[in-house]
């Protein structure tokens, strides 16, 4: 059987049960819940460190209205990330690299972000598909293609989260087959492929979590506009 | 002994006799509830064990992520083995 460079994004099954349901329910098992004390242990001062600061950091800009959508947007922020991270591991599964993952999220928060503008305030929620001052000729095409922009949003964000962790998974294959390869034949060419190996593998730790980081953002950077 | 008799069911695993393992088995809760409290104090345990303790370190949350990429490995190992035959 010939196998192409993308059957490692193939979900593979056990005994016909998807491994996509245990790297699904993993970040479940990874975050725990604080405790009845007032100083809880090490690992839970460090995760309630980080979600201090991230929800501020998302939610100071934003008006009292899209506070409601902190535990949310929290929530799927830690999911990401730890999605991303530990599809870093070896062996594992990465279910962020399925398209169809991205845009289950993508869509519907999207969504409820442009009917939550239009319910409330349709006139401002329109009026951002016409940038401030445009020369009048340009109108009907500026409103077009805000309108495509608008529409295209949930695509953007699917895609580009699917596309930089497949795109990251698949080079750190290439290169270790690369380097595998050559160990026999050129030891010093197979070590700079090493080296490549490493720093691709500390840009694919970043990567994975800037990628959370900005999907949630645009998410709260169009909650902002429409709340 | 002076042990009151306990009904086999009740009993924790390491307690069950040999011969009751089947009457055990037979006894306890597989309904999705019953896995899900099970699972549930697994969690805890585990996490009262190694993880909410006063100097704890990077081993309780190294411990799940090794069991992890074992697990992985063992799930993938048919798809993993055919790269090494072609």
């Amino acid at each position: 059987m010939i196998l192409s460079l993308f059957d490692q994004f193939m979900s593979p099954t056990l005994l016909g049960v998807p491994l996509i349901g245990l790297a699904l329910t993993l970040p479940w098992v990874l975050f725990f819940q604080p405790g009845a004390r007032w100083l809880n242990n090490r690992l839970m001062t460090l995760q309630a460190m980080f979600m201090n600061w991230f929800v501020k950091q998302i939610f100071q800009p934003m008006s009292l209205g899209g506070h409601k959508w902190a535990a949310l947007l929290m929530s799927l922020m830690l999911f990401l990330i730890t999605l991303n991270m530990l599809g870093l591991l070896p062996y594992t599964f990465t279910p962020t690299t399925q398209l169809s993952l991205n845009m289950a999220f993508a869509v519907p928060l999207w969504l409820a972000t442009v009917i939550i503008g239009m319910r409330n305030q349709p006139t401002h929620a329109l009026g951002h598909l016409l940038p401030e001052g445009t020369p009048t000729a340009l109108i009907p095409v500026l409103i077009v293609i805000e309108t495509i922009s608008l529409f295209i949003r949930p695509l953007a964000l699917g895609v580009r989260l699917t596309a930089n962790l497949t795109a990251g998974h698949l080079l750190i294959q290439l290169i270790a087959t690369a380097a595998f390869v050559l160990f026999p034949m050129m030891p010093s060419i197979a070590i700079l492929t090493s080296i490549l190996l490493f720093l691709l593998t500390l840009l694919e730790i970043a990567v994975a979590m800037i990628q959370a980081y900005v999907f949630v953002l645009l998410l709260s950077l169009y909650l902002q506009e429409n709340v | 002994m002076a042990d009151r008799p306990v009904p086999v069911v009740e009993k924790r695993l390491m307690d069950v006799k040999l011969g009751e393992l089947g009457s055990w088995l037979g006894g306890r809760d597989f309904t999705p509830n019953g896995i899900l409290q099970a699972i549930r104090r697994g969690h805890d345990r585990y996490y009262n064990k190694y993880i909410n303790v006063k100097k704890g370190g990077i081993g309780g949350v190294a411990m799940l992520l090794v069991g992890y990429v074992a697990i992985s490995y063992l799930w993938e190992y048919d798809h993993i083995s055919e790269i090494l035959t072609i």
